[in-house]
């Protein structure tokens, strides 16, 4: 074993298999090249984009697809910025309709400061989507009771934050993860939160699937090498999982043998 | 003949020389087809149908497409 992932270690959502365990965001970068170079750095295979309207004074603009390119990264669009349900929805048919994509990523968010999941909306918009043939990865808060209902309704992945969206506070709930991931039988992600790479690790330790993040990249201050960073957080996470960590002991326990001692 | 189509696009009112069809709109605002959405008055314009979809004046479009997010 020489520290490198088993090449057999994957990870399968909606019938689709992926080798990273990191998806990443698109948004926030200071240019198109800047996005695309880290997202290539950071190893995902799956990325969030966002859906907004064409700029029509300037239909020439670079996009995202000549960048990130499709064929070779799975797009997840996301319903980000939208507060109600009905907006989620209609956000994320107009994705299928200019990508043809039904994996997607659903969010309803609350009011700002903390932009925490409504999870009403949440719920109404999950049950619209997936009745209208979505695969639906859910953005939720970490409440063990939604998360589960959420599942019971046909999520196919169920992502509750470690900490505000944005916010870089890392995993604030590492107890509550634990208990959800114990309960949750699809893919489980920990989306929003992470702030450095450590955050990550703690995140896959705890035993998620995957960890979904975008600013811990996009605003640090070389996002091209926290990307990297990130990427060898998530399989040292992974790793350290499947490893399956010490038992904590309040108290010492010497690593040398107290035979042989010298008098 | 040439009749005025005046439609609302992305929150804009913009006026068009008709009859005109959603592909038609398109390529005049010089927009590749395969990289965006359409929406007529609230239903999407699915893009097999863009060639057939005649557009009438007070119709409201939005037209979307990818950008970065997260």
């Amino acid at each position: 074993m020489d520290g490198t992932l088993p090449q057999d270690d994957t990870w399968t959502v909606a019938g689709r298999r992926f080798r990273s365990r990191l998806i990443v965001g698109t948004g926030r970068y200071k240019d198109l090249e800047e996005t695309g170079a880290a997202i290539a750095a950071s190893g995902a295979e799956i990325v969030t984009v966002a859906v907004r309207r064409v700029n029509l004074s300037d239909p020439k603009a670079p996009m995202l697809q000549d960048h990130v390119d499709p064929k070779k990264y799975t797009y997840l669009p996301n319903t980000a910025g939208c507060h109600t349900a009905q907006e989620a929805v209609r956000t994320l048919r107009l994705a299928r309709e200019a990508g043809g994509w039904n994996l997607v990523k659903l969010e309803v968010l609350g009011p700002p400061p903390t932009l925490y999941p409504d999870m009403p909306g949440t719920m109404e918009a999950a049950e619209a989507l997936i009745k209208d043939g979505f695969e639906v990865m859910v953005y939720t808060a970490d409440d063990p009771v939604a998360c589960k209902r959420l599942e019971e309704m046909g999520c196919v992945a169920i992502m509750p934050l470690g900490a505000p969206i944005g916010s870089g506070l890392g995993i604030q709930n590492a107890a509550m993860i634990w208990m959800i991931r114990e309960q949750t039988k699809v893919p489980f992600l920990v989306d929003a939160g992470v702030g450095t790479a450590s955050d990550a690790a703690i995140a896959m330790e705890l035993g998620c699937d995957a960890v979904l993040l975008n600013s811990a990249i996009a605003h640090a201050r070389d996002p091209i090498r926290m990307a990297g960073a990130m990427k060898l957080a998530i399989e040292a996470g992974r790793q350290a999982y499947l490893a399956g960590r010490m038992p904590r002991r309040l108290g010492a326990d010497p690593s040398s043998p107290l035979t042989g001692l010298i008098r | 003949m040439q009749t005025a189509v005046t439609l609302t696009l992305n929150g804009e009112s913009r006026a068009f020389d008709g009859p005109m069809t959603v592909a038609a709109l398109l390529a005049t605002l010089g927009l590749e087809t395969r990289k965006v959405a359409v929406e007529r008055n609230a239903a999407i314009v699915p893009r097999s149908c863009y060639a057939e979809t005649w557009l009438e004046s007070g119709d409201a479009l939005e037209i979307v497409h990818f950008i970065g997010g997260g």
